[in-house]
């Protein structure tokens, strides 16, 4: 099957259901890549429908303390891009999840931007997400991506324009994330947005799946995004989660709190 | 005239930042188009930069450094002497006349040395605004007497503890501050770094200091320079005297990095002599980076050089080959700054020593009429405990 179709399939799938997504993201490498093949195949059986595989860069612009710290230990504990990718082929083989990479150019850049999709293509991942990486600077990712079958998900935001909104569309592949602050990554208290209209005016120029992320702190607060869009994206929280049992065992932890925020999809 | 309309300088530069502020850079760049455009701003701009900032800056002929080192007529660019010590206020008055254009109530700015942030908190004091300032922890300790500037002046100053607790990280943290409040606040960029229109702006807000010196030049020696050398880190105030005389060949053009505890130990800034082309703090350039793309830790003894970045121009400069960057150690900008104190009577900044530490090597090389202009980019009370620091250790280690 190739990548796009893994995506759109499991988006299909949820709404032949009538079923509201998770997105779970993870920081690989956080604290070891054993244990991210473990979290991710975990995740994904308590109910996340996706999963987001963040490669960790030293200077993440768009991601607040969380996330960062995530990076900062995982990049510590010496994990590399290459290791990264082989994780995420091993991950493959236990699991149809749909998987994604989220990290920032510069790490693809350095990598080689087609030997970067070749290889996580081959790896059996199916999108990529550049938070750093605006339409206009997209164009020398999009062919080689297209190529390989990946799909580059693009980001909007409640300050993105009309005219923008029309030109990221018709660009997207996969489903088109809708950051819900403007912000950084990280668990709020409350989201002042009128995500509705947000996701409304995004609606208007895509038929992709909207996900919704940054600041949703758990199951109460997936379950109120959840009516104006496809899937939550939950990323702080569970790299919260992840650190606070990194003394124990992190994976029935993370595991644990995606099932509490699935059951509140389904149960909305 | 570069850049293009991307924001590209050849290869380097275009706008490499969240989706959430491409609206923000766009709705720049058109009021930042307006206000060149428009008689009303330079005028504004002139009169401050005249009666607020004090310039024109002297362009002034160092006849015992000269004599000290033999060779060329060396000559200070003092920007030294600017309105808070340094030429950074250049680019902060026009960013806040802007600023202002543009109706916005805060201003924020990452600092190194200091020097921006005091600038900005200057500006913002003058025209009423609320100013934050982002600041590396380790940089709020070395620079501790400009951490109180900025607090006197009514700014906020945020330690900043991520990463390598430099400039690098109060970039980070800075960019961060605007995703979250873009709508309010206006992110006032320090050096020729940062996504387009940055790069432009700040070289154009800081030309003044390479148009005065060419006038002033040509007035006290009838002829165009046959050097200048001026100090990179993010790379404003070389950029600022360099590009009115891109166009003049004969003008050799020097840029100094801080070569930190020496280009062969890792522990430098040398971005241009050692790094690889990559993404940073939202332009393409050249960067200090391992091989997965990672930023390393930069290292130099003055704070304002203490960065793993470089300007875009820069990179396409140094690829053209039309400026050629070389890299001075600490301890060789540490001799210059004393050569100076005792030649001149003049206290430089740590990093204006990397270019005059530069110059003391170039000169002797020079025949005695040849014309070598140093910018002073900033004078060096600011550093003295710094200095003070490293002489006790060096003692201690004798």
């Amino acid at each position: 099957m190739t990548a796009v179709n893994r995506i759109s399939r499991c988006f299909d799938e949820l709404a032949a259901r009538r079923e509201k997504g998770l997105i779970a993201y993870i920081c690989a490498g956080d604290p070891d890549l054993d244990t991210t093949v473990r979290l991710v195949e975990a995740i994904a059986a308590a109910g996340a429908d996706l999963v987001e595989l963040g490669i960790p860069f030293s200077d993440p612009v768009a991601d607040g303390p969380s996330i960062q710290r995530a990076a900062a230990r995982a990049l510590a504990g010496g994990v590399k891009v290459a290791q990264i990718i082989a994780a995420a082929a091993r991950i493959r083989r236990r699991t149809d999840v749909p998987l994604i990479f989220m990290t920032y150019y510069n790490p693809v850049l350095q990598y080689g931007l087609e030997e970067f999709v070749r290889d996580a293509a081959s790896a059996g991942v199916d999108g990529l997400i550049v938070p750093d990486l605006p339409l206009e600077e997209a164009g020398a990712l999009l062919a080689p991506a297209g190529g390989a079958g990946l799909a580059l998900i693009p980001l909007v935001a409640p300050t993105t324009t009309p005219e923008r909104l029309q030109a990221i569309s018709a660009a997207a592949r996969g489903f088109v994330y809708c950051v819900s602050v403007t912000g950084v990554t990280g668990a709020r208290q409350e989201i002042h947005t009128d995500l509705a209209k947000f996701t409304g005016r995004v609606r208007a120029y895509t038929g992709l799946p909207l996900a919704v992320g940054f600041g949703i702190s758990g199951p109460a607060a997936a379950a109120r995004v959840a009516p104006c869009c496809d899937a939550v994206v939950v990323g702080s929280a569970i790299v919260d989660r992840v650190a606070a049992a990194a003394d124990s065992d992190p994976v029935p932890a993370a595991a644990g709190l995606a099932g509490e925020i699935k059951s509140a999809l389904v149960n909305l | 005239m570069l850049p293009d309309t991307r924001g590209y300088f050849g290869k380097f530069g275009g706008r490499f930042v969240p989706e959430t502020l491409m609206p923000a850079l766009t709705e720049l760049a058109d009021a930042y188009k307006d206000a060149r455009a428009d008689p009303q701003f330079h005028e504004e701009l002139n009169y401050y930069l005249a009666q607020y900032v004090g310039r024109p800056s002297p362009l002034y002929f160092a006849a015992r450094l000269s004599a000290h080192c033999g060779g060329a007529r060396i000559y200070l660019k003092r920007e030294d002497l600017n309105h808070t010590g340094a030429h950074k206020i250049n680019n902060t008055i026009g960013q806040i006349l802007l600023a202002r254009r543009m109706d916005k109530k805060r201003v924020i700015a990452e600092t190194g040395a200091g020097q921006h942030g005091v600038a900005t908190a200057t500006a913002a004091a003058l025209f009423g605004l609320e100013c934050a300032v982002y600041m590396g922890e380790e940089d709020t300790a070395r620079q501790a007497l400009n951490v109180y500037r900025m607090r006197i002046l009514g700014a906020e100053v945020v330690p900043v503890k991520a990463g390598s607790r430099t400039l690098k990280d109060a970039m980070n943290e800075a960019m961060r501050d605007w995703v979250t409040n873009v709508e309010t606040t206006y992110y006032l960029v320090g050096s020729v770094a940062g996504p387009h229109p940055y790069p432009q702006m700040v070289r154009d807000f800081q030309r003044v200091i390479g148009l005065e010196t060419r006038r002033q030049v040509l007035e006290q020696t009838g002829r165009l320079p046959d050097a200048i050398v001026a100090c990179v880190g993010g790379g404003s105030n070389a950029m600022g005297i360099f590009h009115p005389f891109l166009e003049d060949a004969p003008v050799r053009l020097v840029g100094v990095e801080a070569a930190g505890a020496g280009l062969e130990t890792g522990k430098h800034a040398a971005t241009l002599n050692r790094g690889r082309p990559g993404v940073l703090h939202g332009s393409l350039s050249y960067v200090l980076q391992d091989g997965d793309g990672q930023i390393n830790l930069a290292h130099s003894v003055s704070a304002g050089l203490d960065y793993p970045g470089v300007g875009p121009e820069h990179s396409f400069l140094k690829d053209s080959g039309r400026v050629a960057y070389t890299a001075v150690t600490d301890r060789e900008a540490l001799a210059a700054f004393h050569l100076l104190c005792r030649t001149e009577g003049i206290i430089p900044a740590l990093e204006s020593a990397h270019a005059l530490a530069e110059a003391v090597r170039m000169a002797p090389q020079m025949p005695a009429d040849a014309v070598l202009v140093v910018n002073l980019s900033g004078r060096g009370d600011k550093d003295v405990e710094t200095v003070a620091a490293l002489e006790d250790q060096e003692g201690g280690e004798q």
